[in-house]
């Protein structure tokens, strides 16, 4: 694990990947609601944590420097769950890079188990991972000028969900209805980091 | 109902409303937005009387012209620029008393960007995860204003102050801003380094809420690949593929995949925001605060 001072209010604590990640990440939430870390923002992300707004980061970088973490894992809870119709316009795509005829596709992808690792990109854009390695894709090269909102998407290790309509360049596979941002709701973000999600199939529209 | 609110007579190139931001969601994907020159922001709201934490309107370049439906206190202050209300030339700076009915001008800045615009009672849009700021990244908040909109303002809960006009610093000739180096300064060469710290850059006209864009020496990476993404910060001096540094500024994403060589100081920011197109621009190497 790595420390780094990131301008005079924030440290960026770096370790070796994901999962390491997002047990750094719970653990930092951890010491921040029982009060033994103070920081204003705690943002995950690939392999790092960001703290910021920070009073005293030298402190808490000799601390966290000091004292390994301890493997905490995160806490249980349920899945949230995603219906999805796998009938994206990248799906036999996708599934030519798995090597799987395209009615697998689905079947592969609602066996996994995801982590949401980060957000980011768009309010309440979560970057999940759980998909086994070997079934990363890499991004379009060009990416689309609008991807409609609820569009499943792969992009290297990373499932996602387009909150709302954007430009991008994540391979799609499905759509669900589910609302992933509402600032009218509270929460606002159905997914935030650490959440655990299922993405579950149901039927593809006229069929 | 009420009559407490502006109708906006010209939007002006882009105004929107701003103000603390909604720091504290930056792990959602939500930027923290605000005022860019929030002392400037903090100085209107003080003037007519506002809490700290009221909305304000932020112009850019060519201010912009309201009608209150109702008598308010208004203030500008950021870039200077002339104010009228009714055609009749009233102070910068200072506590501005508008009729009912009658237009306000706030006209093109004569230095810098950004003129804020305090209304006694705030600019009262619906807040959105505690903030009414506009937030142009990620389309939080109210749209910028558009013409013929009408905006809802707040009731007053204070006295306007009594001044005539409040001293603020000019927006610069030359902007300088301090960095700290890091978190990824390891990701360029040694020259490049020091070429940001001892080059001359100049403003871009490509800049905006979400960063100040500069021209000058491209800085060069000594590392390929890659670098995954990571949480970013106000003020970030992160390096795109060109090699020209990118000041991230309130509308900044929340996670980035390009590295970051160097962090400005928080306190030179509002300057930035007030750094016009083809200002010269330098940046200089400090040592951590601790």
């Amino acid at each position: 694990m790595r420390v780094l001072p990131v301008g005079d209010r924030a440290l960026l604590v770096e370790v070796a990947g994901a999962q390491e990640a997002q047990a750094l990440h719970a653990e930092l939430l951890r010491r921040r609601a029982e009060g033994s870390l103070s920081a204003r923002e705690v943002v995950p992300a690939a392999r790092t944590v960001l703290l910021d707004g920070v009073d005293d980061p030298v402190g808490v970088a000799a601390r966290l420097s000091a004292e390994p973490l301890p493997a905490v894992p995160p806490p249980v809870r349920e899945p949230v769950r995603i219906p999805v119709r796998y009938d994206g316009p990248d799906l036999a795509d996708v599934a030519a890079h798995w090597g799987v005829p395209p009615e697998e596709v689905a079947r592969i992808h609602s066996a996994a188990e995801f982590r949401v690792a980060f957000c980011g990109f768009a309010p309440g854009f979560g970057y999940l991972t759980g998909l086994p390695d070997r079934y990363a894709v890499p991004r379009h090269a060009t990416p689309r000028t609008a991807v409609p909102a609820g569009s499943v998407g792969l992009a290297g290790p990373y499932t996602g969900v387009y909150p709302r309509s954007s430009p991008g360049g994540w391979r799609l596979i499905g759509t669900t209805d589910a609302v992933l941002w509402d600032h009218a709701r509270v929460p606002a973000a159905l997914l935030s980091p650490g959440t655990p999600v299922r993405f579950v199939p149901s039927l593809p529209e006229g069929s | 109902m009420t009559d407490r609110a502006l109708v906006v007579v010209r939007a002006g190139a882009l105004t929107t409303v701003q103000d603390l931001g909604r720091p504290g969601h930056a792990h959602l994907g939500v930027p923290r937005s605000g005022a860019l020159d929030g002392p400037s922001a903090a100085l209107v709201n003080r003037l007519v009387g506002n809490r700290p934490e009221a909305a304000v309107l932020e112009t850019t370049l060519d201010g912009c012209d309201l009608r209150p439906r109702s008598a308010v206190t208004v203030a500008v202050a950021g870039a200077p620029c002339p104010v009228s209300v009714d055609g009749r030339a009233v102070p910068w700076g200072a506590p501005v008393r508008v009729p009912a009915g009658a237009r306000l001008s706030v006209g093109r800045a004569v230095l810098g960007v950004r003129a804020y615009v305090g209304v006694s009672g705030g600019v009262a849009v619906d807040p959105v995860l505690g903030s009414r700021s506009t937030d142009l990244l990620s389309g939080l908040g109210p749209p910028p204003l558009a013409d013929g909109v009408v905006l809802p303002v707040g009731r007053p809960d204070g006295s306007p102050a009594r001044v005539d006009v409040a001293a603020q610093p000019g927006p610069p000739a030359e902007l300088v801003l301090r960095v700290t180096p890091g978190p990824r300064d390891d990701w360029f060469t040694a020259a490049a380094v020091r070429t940001l710290v001892s080059r001359p850059y100049r403003v871009s006209s490509a800049s905006n809420r979400i960063g100040l864009r500069t021209e000058g020496p491209v800085l060069e990476r000594a590392r390929v690949g890659e670098l995954p993404s990571e949480g970013m910060v106000l003020g970030a001096v992160q390096v795109p593929p060109d090699g020209r540094p990118v000041v991230f500024l309130a509308d900044h994403p929340t996670t980035g995949g390009y590295p970051v060589i160097a962090v400005v100081r928080a306190e030179d920011l509002p300057a930035a925001a007030q750094a016009a197109p083809g200002i010269p621009l330098r940046f200089a190497a400090v040592g951590r605060r601790r």
